[in-house]
């Protein structure tokens, strides 16, 4: 069943000060399906994470549609809901992860992961439970739940964001280059979390510099050069 | 959340026109200011909605427009003209600004909390601490001082400000001591609307952390509407859910606060990101 159909997509920005105008990615087709991981590839400045922001809408497409199957909306397309309905599906059904960490100051790690839950209206002692379970899970050892992330490795700060990210269990989620900076054995570790990841409620889509290491996780592969996938 | 909800808050075309204008005035702006006859639009037509349990960020450069709007709905400024709905007042069918007095005692008091830049305008700095918590409390119908003590008590607690100071007056407290008993003063009431204004802005960086976790606190405690001016864009990408750009009076852009940063439309919203150190 389908999550998530990108049609046409394209995305140019304009910078006033020099009056330049740059084409950043277009003519972007694909199907997600549930369950379905799809991994796009390609280098630098060719138009990867443009593509997964207007997604999360933090890029605000210039052409084209994206419709997602929401939970509470339906069909619904990202490129004109309002703001109220973006926010609720990152609160609820979107997971957008990167390899930077936002994270408040003086929050720990594990009410940063218990944050994302108390936004979406759990209550406090439910949040705890689930953030405990989720740093478990992507195997964040137990001495560091309670310190402040700024001094966390690459390797550390990116389980906390995938924990972050997916104890509000989201339907949708969006990887944005979440190995790059990593050292093969913690690539490593982000491909078996990854795969275990894959179940028939998540649809994926993740960036990667070097796909070797995503082999046998996903089930497409968009290669983008100059903006658009190549055959 | 339900998307179907009614905005805490509502402004609709406000105005705030500083001297006495002319037959055409603001039709030649330089800037927000009157070519023909030297009035200052200070807020030009701005029009915005603060939905329940969401923080609305306003930034934009000094003179923009930002503390106008904010202390014109503390009442503090009379506006030119524009409307302003709470849904907390009159189930949001009556202008705040043609209210009566006592109806604006009773919206400051119980429906809005504001936190100023400078703590002097919210804080009586000679009162202790405890008596400012109070006055609040009592303008709102409290009358036992027991129940008020332990109410300003908690109130202090939650604010990291040591109970044992409450007998002292602010004006013993350092800048971010202040800042967060303006916070625990606003909160008395269990307020639908906070309004911050530039409340980091002049502490150091720690004091900035604590005030700042606060802030997050309080949206994720209490479910307050909160709208928050600040210059800092850093304090805005961390708690504004949507924000507001604000350029001569008037709206420049607005939109997803993770959006504007990344993404920004209007020249001046790309020049403030890109000074971004």
């Amino acid at each position: 069943m389908e999550i998530l159909r990108v049609s046409d997509l394209g995305k140019d920005f304009y910078l006033h000060e020099p009056g330049l105008e740059i084409k950043s990615c277009h003519n972007i087709n694909l199907t997600l399906r549930r369950g379905e991981f799809i991994g796009i590839v390609g280098l630098s400045g060719a138009g990867k994470s443009t593509i997964l922001k207007c997604i999360n809408r933090s890029c605000l497409p210039t052409r084209g549609e994206i419709w997602y199957d929401s939970a509470l909306f339906g069909k619904i397309n990202l490129v004109s809901a309002s703001e109220r309905e973006i926010l609720y599906l990152r609160r609820h059904e979107i997971g957008y992860v990167s390899q930077f960490l936002n994270v408040m100051p003086r929050t720990t790690a594990k009410a940063h992961v218990m944050n994302a839950l108390l936004l979406s209206a759990a209550d406090m002692k439910t949040a705890e439970a689930d953030a405990k379970e989720m740093l478990s899970y992507f195997r964040l050892p137990e001495n560091l739940w309670n310190l402040y992330p700024a001094t966390f490795s690459g390797g550390e700060r990116l389980r906390l964001n995938l924990a972050h990210a997916m104890v509000k269990k989201p339907r949708l989620l969006l990887l944005d280059e979440p190995t790059a900076a990593l050292d093969n054995k913690t690539k490593r570790l982000v491909r078996d979390i990854l795969q275990k990841l894959k179940g028939p409620d998540t649809g994926m889509i993740g960036i990667f510099h070097d796909i070797a290491f995503m082999e046998g996780v996903c089930d497409q592969v968009f290669n983008i050069s100059n903006g658009a996938f190549a055959s | 959340m339900c998307l179907n909800e009614t905005p805490v808050l509502q402004v609709r075309n406000f105005t705030l026109r500083y001297g006495s204008g002319c037959p055409a005035c603001g039709e030649r702006l330089e800037k927000n200011r009157c070519a023909l006859c030297g009035s200052v639009w200070a807020a030009n037509d701005l029009s915005l909605d603060v939905y329940p349990g969401e923080v609305l960020g306003i930034v934009g450069e000094s003179g923009s427009g930002k503390t106008t709007l904010m202390r014109s709905l503390y009442f503090d400024f009379t506006p030119t003209f524009g409307l302003a709905l709470l849904r907390d007042y009159q189930e949001g069918r009556k202008n705040i600004w043609e209210a009566s007095a006592a109806d604006r005692r009773m919206i400051k008091n119980r429906i809005m909390g504001m936190v100023y830049q400078n703590p002097i305008l919210g804080l009586r700095m000679n009162h202790s601490t405890a008596s400012n918590i109070a006055e609040k409390l009592i303008a709102a119908g409290s009358r036992n001082a027991g129940q008020m003590t332990e109410r300003a008590r908690g109130l202090l607690e939650s604010v990291e400000i040591m109970t044992s100071r409450m007998g002292e007056a602010p004006r013993n407290f350092s800048g971010g001591m202040q800042q967060r008993v303006q916070i625990s003063k606003a909160l008395a009431n269990n307020p639908a609307l906070l309004l911050l204004d530039e409340v980091t802005t002049g502490l150091d960086l720690s004091v900035q952390a604590r005030v700042l976790d606060l802030i997050r606190k309080i949206k994720a405690e209490y479910g307050i509407s909160i709208l928050l001016v600040s210059h800092d864009l850093a304090v805005v990408r961390m708690l504004a859910d949507r924000t507001i750009v604000m350029l001569d009076g008037k709206i420049a852009e607005s939109g997803l606060t993770d959006q504007i940063l990344e993404d920004p439309q209007h020249a001046y919203t790309q020049q403030l990101v890109h000074s971004l150190i």
